[in-house]
Parts: structure tokens; sequence; C-alpha cells
């Protein structure tokens, strides 16, 4: 795990000495002289080995540098400042998703090939289909723009403003677990022991839920790290549609502007986030299933 | 049983039987046996959806090549002064559809206003330069497409070698493999993107090194995962006793047996790349202008959007149509091919 | 003994496939008795499975019980709603599945699973199911259920997961014991064992026990009545006795010549020819007809009634006619006529 955040890190780092056109490129009004002062004031002048060693053990101490546009804030404050909203949003929106997910993929497998599985299931192909920035525009324009129920954006206005933008950002983890859930449901719904319990004289519902329900979202649990991954990307469009000030914005933004630190801080940010999920899911799992234990348990891919 | 009557039975019919018509019999009765694909087939035409899903595609497909001969205008050639301007179809009175907008509350014949030449339609109205909607869309859903299926293609070069290979040789060299990949997929897929596109100088090619780069992991690993299974199996053991060289092993019996799932894994990629073009479109990393994708359509449309929507809603519905299109379609083929696999 | 618990009579169940409607049970009848033991035998693909998971209703969705009635204690099971069936699932009639390593719920604590049908049909509170589990666990032979009723299945060993299966179906004091190839996945020592606890079971309990196989060894150890299924029919049913000691289908000689026994252990062991019957299109006369080395004309182009041979004994083959050639059985079958005949006089 460590290994893989450092070398993250050390490419990221390796990318940028490669990036054309400078931070400064957009300023035209430096000269010469002046980019030379700035470049040695952020250490930019040194040979490229001292950077990197001056970074990671920045990196290491949680000094992610400065950023070279807004005002030279350090990278790790502009996270601070930054990383609430686009957790509320991202938690808001993980659960929403796998929640009514979970419900529509019990009730496409317990009313398989029935109109109530098929409209459930083209409603899931249909959310992992029309990209989460298309819907997201939808929602703005129908509840925000056209009832006017909602605010159309920016964060001023507490959890009303999070509404949108937590719906447009759940749209994909729901169509995921929604198809994931359908498939292993149907496929605990076939297994021996469904039958004995059905044998015992349980009604459907009782068999869907406490018998099935655990064994189908247990793997669940292995969809999580992607999911995760979907929910980052989505953030970065759906803060922009409704300009909600969380990372996602703020990596468009460096991105758009060469800002080296800011990207290769949230780059770090981003993977560290990735690789804990992964490590939480793995967590889980043994936590969670009786059938797995920490000793000589192995998980197939 | 009952059912029969004894005394019916003649008395001619109680000599030992020979059988042999019998034996025939058995081998007529037998289920008729389909090869793979041609079952596959017949599944995947049952599946309407499916059906429907591809029929659409092929049409898409066929008008946006097509269109490299039949673009109805210019996609690049700007008429500033025909700018906003909106639908407009030969025959259609509908307001909306006949060059007519609203205008603070009143349907106005905008095409008038600026004095656009009766004979001249622009089928889905014009953007902010005054180039023709349609044959921008024509022309983005073409770039998109070949973007994805390049991308795909990538993938398959990258990840089915990989996937075979690991798999085929297990033990350490799958173990330092898989390590890797999974290294590789601990960064999120956006992030090696984006940094991609910083680095490549900006167009078509380095989109598709960029989607194929996040790709093939996937690829990989499927392929991996199927070899893992195939290579245990009888046959391939019987070949490998009689002496078969590997690599004829490997492209002879194990790349058959994997065709279905690289297929299927295939349809998967293609949507996702056509909607990772589009976001990074959209947030401004991917196509640059005058190039046009649908997510730069999409984007364009987007700026101007709560004054001309339908800029942005006809890009929007092509590529939804094309992303729900595939995924059924993807969905149909595995529940063709293997009812009991998991995507 | 006398005394009927479930009928079935001309039952046919079909399945929908792909390549047609597949006639899995074509018109099965028998009666089973109260506290008897009834042993369904035949190949894989025979229809024994079918016909009994006829009887508690649970069949997949593109199976249909087309013709026939199932009368439990006098009362038709075909005629019940689903809510009714439930009523009569797990309390009345209760099913031990074949593989005990599938049938558990991997998630869940056994006890639970032992404890939730009794919460379902005796109403009992939670905390008294959870006593009576225990019990069962006890019951079937678990050791320390006292500590051990708090386990996962994966903790079980298949032998005693089997034990757990059965201690789910005794849960409620079913009257119908329907055993589906419940010895089948086990090791030779625990299948003996198994076995013990059913007849242990039905001696103390009374409860009639329908035991699918396709193993004669195990029919020999449990069955007082044996019925021999093939092609989705019963071809031949009689006590355990003369099935084994006075077969008188070419099936049954076939089944019971493929058994390796003791005394003919010299003898090559017997195959059937040929491959289990196409379902779809079955054949209007006798199926086993293009297998059968002893098949007269009339197999071919009529269906062979029952002829009945005792008051229990009956066997639908041509060759009991009386106009039918008199054939001589394999040598292996004339020594269990000997066997019969020395033990109960008559026919030398």
């Amino acid at each position: 795990m460590i290994v893989t955040l450092l070398l993250i890190s050390s490419v990221t780092f390796l990318l940028m000495q490669k990036l054309p056109g400078s931070p400064y490129g957009n300023e035209e009004k430096l000269t010469n002289v002046q980019k030379a002062v700035m470049n040695h004031q952020y250490g930019l002048d040194k040979p490229v080995v001292v950077q990197y060693l001056y970074y990671m053990v920045g990196v290491a101490k949680g000094n992610l540098g400065v950023s070279l546009q807004f005002g030279n804030q350090p990278v790790s404050k502009i996270i601070a400042t930054r990383i609430g909203p686009s957790v509320q949003l991202g938690i808001q929106a993980l659960i929403i998703g796998t929640v009514v997910g979970i419900l529509f993929g019990i009730i496409s497998a317990r009313f398989q090939n029935t109109w109530l599985d098929t409209s459930t299931s083209l409603f899931a192909i249909l959310g992992g289909s029309v990209p989460n920035f298309v819907f997201a525009v939808l929602l703005q324009l129908f509840f925000a723009i056209d009832l006017k129920w909602l605010p159309i954006g920016l964060w001023d206005n507490g959890f009303a403003s999070s509404i949108l933008p937590s719906l447009a950002l759940a749209i994909t983890p729901m169509a995921d677990s929604a198809r994931f859930i359908r498939t292993e449901m149907i496929d605990v719904l076939h297994s021996d022991y469904i039958e004995l319990a059905r044998s015992t004289g349980v009604d459907e519902w009782t068999v869907a839920f406490r018998y099935g329900l655990r064994n189908a979202v247990i793997p669940l649990i292995t969809i999580l790290g992607p999911m995760v991954a979907s929910l980052l990307t989505g953030s970065l469009v759906v803060e922009q549609i409704f300009a909600v000030p969380g990372i996602g914005e703020q990596f468009t933004k460096s991105i758009l502007s060469n800002d080296y630190f800011t990207i290769m801080g949230l780059t770090i940010l981003y993977s560290t986030l990735l690789v804990i999920v992964i490590l939480i899911v793995d967590i889980l799992y043994v936590l969670i299933d009786p059938r797995i234990r920490l000793i000589g348990g192995t998980r197939d891919e | 049983m009952s059912k029969t009557n004894v005394q019916q039975v003649p008395d001619k019919y109680f000599t030992l039987s020979q059988q042999s018509e019998a034996e025939e019999n058995i081998q007529d009765t037998q289920p008729v046996s389909l090869s793979f694909y041609r079952d596959s087939w017949r599944r995947i035409k049952k599946n309407k959806g499916a059906v429907v899903s591809l029929i659409i595609l092929l049409i898409i497909l066929v008008i946006a090549v097509g269109s490299i001969w039949f673009s109805p205008h210019n996609p690049d050639t700007q008429q500033v002064q025909y700018s906003f301007l909106p639908p407009k179809i030969p025959g259609l009175h509908i307001n909306g559809f006949n060059g007519y907008a609203k205008q603070a509350g009143v349907w106005v014949d905008v095409y008038k206003e600026k004095d656009v030449p009766s004979s001249v339609y622009f089928y889905l109205g014009t953007d902010q330069f005054g180039r023709d909607l349609l044959s921008r869309l024509l022309y983005g859903t073409r770039i998109s497409l070949l973007i994805a299926f390049s991308a795909a293609f990538l993938d398959l070069t990258i990840g089915v070698p990989y996937g075979l290979i690991s798999g085929w040789l297990g033990g350490k060299a799958d173990t330092i493999m898989q390590r890797a990949l999974e290294i590789i997929s601990g960064v999120p897929t956006l992030v090696v993107v984006v940094l991609m596109l910083l680095i490549f100088p900006p167009g078509i090619p380095s989109i598709i090194m960029a989607l194929a780069l996040i790709g093939w992991i996937t690829m990989a690993r499927v392929v991996r995962g199927q070899t893992l299974q195939i290579k245990n199996q009888e046959f391939i053991l019987a070949a490998r006793v009689l002496g078969q060289r590997p690599v004829k092993t490997v492209l002879g019996h194990i790349l058959p047996n994997l065709s279905s799932v690289i297929i299927i894994q295939t349809m998967f990629t293609i949507p996702e790349a056509i909607f990772f073009e589009a976001f990074l479109s959209f947030i401004g990393v991917g196509m640059r202008a005058p190039n046009a994708s649908l997510g730069t359509l999409i984007n364009d449309g987007y700026q101007t959007f709560q004054f001309y929507p339908h800029l942005m809603w006809y890009p929007a519905l092509i590529i939804s149509l094309i992303m729900i299109a595939f995924n059924i379609f993807a969905d149909g083929l595995r529940d063709a091919f293997d009812p009991k696999m998991k995507g | 003994m006398s005394e009927t618990i479930l009928s079935l009579d001309d039952v046919h169940v079909s399945f929908d496939s792909l390549n047609g409607k597949v006639h899995a049970v074509r018109g099965v009848s028998f009666d089973l008795h109260y506290g008897e033991t009834l042993a369904l035998v035949g190949e894989s693909g025979s229809g024994k499975s079918v016909t009994c998971r006829s009887i508690i209703r649970l069949l997949s969705k593109n199976a249909s019980i087309d013709d026939g009635s199932i009368l439990y204690e006098g009362k038709n099971i075909l005629a019940k709603s689903q809510r009714e069936m439930r009523s009569i699932r797990g309390k009345e009639i209760s099913i031990i599945f074949q593989d005990p390593m599938t049938s558990l719920n991997p998630t869940m604590r056994v006890s639970k699973q032992i404890a939730l049908p009794m919460i379902h049909h005796l109403h009992l509170s939670k905390h008294e199911a959870m006593k009576r589990a225990i019990e069962l666990l006890k019951r079937v032979g678990i050791p320390n259920s006292e500590v051990r009723y708090k386990d996962y299945p994966h903790q079980f060993s298949g032998g005693q997961r089997q034990r757990i299966v059965i201690a789910i179906a005794l849960a409620c004091n079913p009257k119908l014991l329907i055993a589906d190839e419940p010895t089948t996945a086990l090791d030779v020592t625990i299948q003996a064992q198994i076995i013990e606890l059913m007849k242990d079971i039905q001696k103390k309990n009374g409860t009639s026990i329908i035991f699918i196989t396709h193993d004669l060894g195990v029919v020999a150890k449990v069955a007082d009545r044996v019925a021999v299924m093939y092609a989705g029919k019963i071809v031949e049913i009689g006590t355990a006795e003369e099935i084994f000691y006075l077969p008188q289908h070419p099936y049954t000689w076939g089944l019971l010549q493929s058994v390796p026994t003791a005394d003919e252990a010299d003898e090559e062991l017997y195959a059937i020819p040929g491959a289990p019957p196409d379902l779809i299109h079955p054949s209007k006369g006798d199926a086993f007809y293009s297998r059968n080395p002893y098949a007269l004309e009339a197999d071919r182009y009529y269906e062979p009634p029952y002829f009945q041979l005792s008051p229990t004994h009956f066997a639908a083959t041509w060759l009991l006619d009386e106009r039918a050639p008199k054939v001589e059985p394999p040598p292996s079958i004339q020594r269990r006529y000997a066997t019969f005949y020395k033990k109960h006089g008559g026919k030398p």
C-alpha cells in the first residue's frame, strides 16, 4: 500500500516535470526576470533530483507544497478548506446510490422476467448509460430552474444545496449496484439453501430479505473500490455544474491552469483515498463474511 | 399406463425384437446440439432489447460514416451572422422546428430576422458561430466513435496478450504481473487520464492513448482469469502431454475459447471510452477547438444552455442513445454467450 | 401401516426448455403409508426428484404439473394456493437435500436456520425456538450443541452439516420427510451414520419417509418398499424383498446387475447399454425399449400396463403378458429368485 502510494507520487512528480507550458504561462505580463525570481522562490530552478527529494520529504510531513495560482496558499490548506463539501457529497451519494440500487436489484431479481424486472433493469441501464453530467444538467434544469424547488448551485444553502449534486452523483453507484445486486440475488435465489428455506414454508419476501439479502449484498463490497473511483470522476463535473467549492472543482481549475503542486497534491489525495478504500474493503470482507476468516482465508478475484 | 388395453395388442408382437431400427432411433432423438456461436446467436435474437440496440447502433454508425460525403453543411464553416438560429426543417410547421423561436414570450421567425435566404435550412439550428449543429453532430459522433473504437482496439492489443501471458505462465511471473496491475489500478483512472492529457500534445491520438491506458487493465484481468480456468482443463492438458508447443497451444486452444469473453469485454469498453472522452471534453481537457466530439458539443451547448437548450440536448441525446444501445447490446451478448457469467 | 398419508395418481410434470417441452414425469402413481419408508430408485433424470418436488409444489418456474392428483391426508395438494402450501411445507412435509455443503445458508448461524421455521409455523418466541434448536442439534448428534449453536455452517464437517439439515427438516415435527439423495454427497462411513439417524427418527416419531436415491445399497438398508423409476415412470414397485429377489422388469434387472455384491465378485460388473431416453419426444411404447436386451415387439409400439404379481408387487413390462415368450433372466437374477424361493417356498 505504501509502495503503491510512493510509486504514484514519484510518477506524478516525474510527469509534472514533463508538463509542457509554464504555470505562469497565462500571466503574460511576467518578464523573464520575474519568472526566474518566481522559479527560485518555488524551488523550480534546482535540479530535478533535489526538487524530488524536497517534495517527497514534504509529502511525508503532510506538506504538499504551495499553489502557484491561488494566492500562494499551501496546497494542504486548499484541500482542507475544500474537502468538506466533497466528502459530504460523496458520502450522501454513496448511501443514496447503494440503498436505492440494492432495493432495485432485489425487486428485479425477486420478480425476474416480469415487467417490474424489465422496468427497474431499464432504469438501471439508463442510469449507467446517460453520462452523469447530462443527468446533472437535467436535474438542475428541472428542479432548480423550472420548478425552483432547490438552489441552482453554489454551496450557500446548507443541506438544500447538497441535494441535487448528491442525486446527480448517486446515479452511477445506483445503476452499478442495482445491476450487481440483481445478478447476485438471482444467483442466491437459485441456490440450494434458498430452496431449503422455501421448503420450510417461509414466504418469498422473508426468503429474499432474511435468507438472501445478506448473501447478495456482501459481494457488493468488492465493487466499492471502483464505485468510489467513479464517484471521484463524477465529482469533477458535478461540482463544476453546481458550482460546489469542493476538491473536484479545484482539480478541474488546477488542470486548466497548470498548477503543478495542486495537481500533484490532489493526485496523491485521490490515490490515497482509493488505496484506503481498497484496504477498508478487504477488512470489511473479513469482518462481515463468516465464511472468510483472517487466518488462511483467501479471496478469489 | 392403464390406457393401453392389453387385449388390443396383437399376438404377433410378442416376439423378441431385433431393435436395429431402434438403435437408429436413439441417434435421431438425441437433442440437436448446435454449435456454440449459432446457439448464442439464436439466444440473442430472442432478446428484443439487444436486437433493437444493435439496429440502432448500426444505423448511427452508417449515418456517422456516411456523413463524410453527405453532410448538409460544412461542420467548420463559421457564419457569425447566422448564429443561434433555431431548428428549421422543410415542411414542418411546428413552432420550434420551423425557424421560429420564442423571444420575450412571442414566437418570432429568427431566420427572417437574420436575413437567412429562404432556401437555407439548418435542421437542428446553429451554434454561437453560426455553424450547422446537425453537421457538427454528425462529425462529432464520428470522432467519438473513432476514438472509442480505436481505444477499444488498443485495449485488445495490450490487454489480451498481457492476460494470456500472465495466466499461462502462472507462478512467479503471474504474481509479479498481477502486482503491477494492482498498483496501476490503485491510481484513480481519472488521474491517469488527466495527467496523460496534460503531457501529450492535445489531439485525438493522445486521447485514444490515454483511454487505452486505463482500459487494458480490465481486459487483462478478465483474460487472465479465464486463461487460468481453461489452462487446467483436460483438452489443454492433453495438448501439452502430446508435446504441442506452448505458443501453439495458447493461440490454437486457449485464445479461441476466450473469444466470447473478449468480445463481451470489448463491448463494455467502447461505451466506457465514449463516456470518458465526453467527460474529458466536458471539463475542458479533451478535444480542442475546432475539432468536435460529442463531449465538446455538450460542453458548448452547456455554455449557452439557459437560452438555447437544444444546443445541448441533441448531442446529449445522441451520446445517451449510443451508450444505452451499447450497454443493452453488451448485456444481451453476455447473457447469450454465458448466462452464468457476471460482469 | 395400512392408512395412507400420501397418494399420487397419474401425475404428469413437464418443463419448458429451449429445445421443447420436456416430459419429466409421465404418469406416476403410488401410495405411501404412515410410518413407512418408500425408496424411489432410478438413474439421474428419471424424474424421481421432480416427482418429490411436485409433492411440496417447489418446482422451478418453467415447470408445470399438467395432470393427475396428489392427495396428502386425503386433501388435494394441487388445488391448494401458494399460501396454503407454505403452511404445509416444513410443518407437515419436510425435505432434505442432497448436498449438505450448499444447502445451508453460509451467512446465518445454524441455530437461527433451525429456529426460523419454528417461529414461523409454531409461533414460538425467539428464546423458546432457540432452546428447541439446541435440543434438536443434540438430537441429531451434534456434540457440544450448547456451545456450537452459535456457529456458522462452514465450521462444521460435511456429515455434521447434513445432520443440521435434518434438524431443520425435523424442526416442526413433520409427518412426511422427503429425503432427496441425502447420503450421495457423503463418505461411506458417514452415510451409514446418517441412515441410522433417519431410521432412529422414524422409529421415534413415526415419520413417513420417501427416500430418493440411485444407490441400491442404501435402499436395502432403509426401504420398506421400493419404486423403480425410468424415464418419468415407475416401471416396477414392490416390497424391498420383492424388488431385490423377485425383480420382473428388465430395467430392474439391469440396475441390480450393475451393483457389485460380495457373492459375485468374480463376475463382470454390468452396465446398462445406451443413453437415457429423450424426454422431449417420448416413445409411444416402453421408454426402455431401445436399451432393453429382452425387448419385445410389443414394447416398441404399446405402452406396457402394470401386471400385478402380488398384492404389493407391480411391474410394467410386456414380458409378463401370458402371450409373451418365456425369457431367461440373467444368471445373477436367477440366483436371486432361488434365494427367495428357498426362503419362502414356492416355484422351484
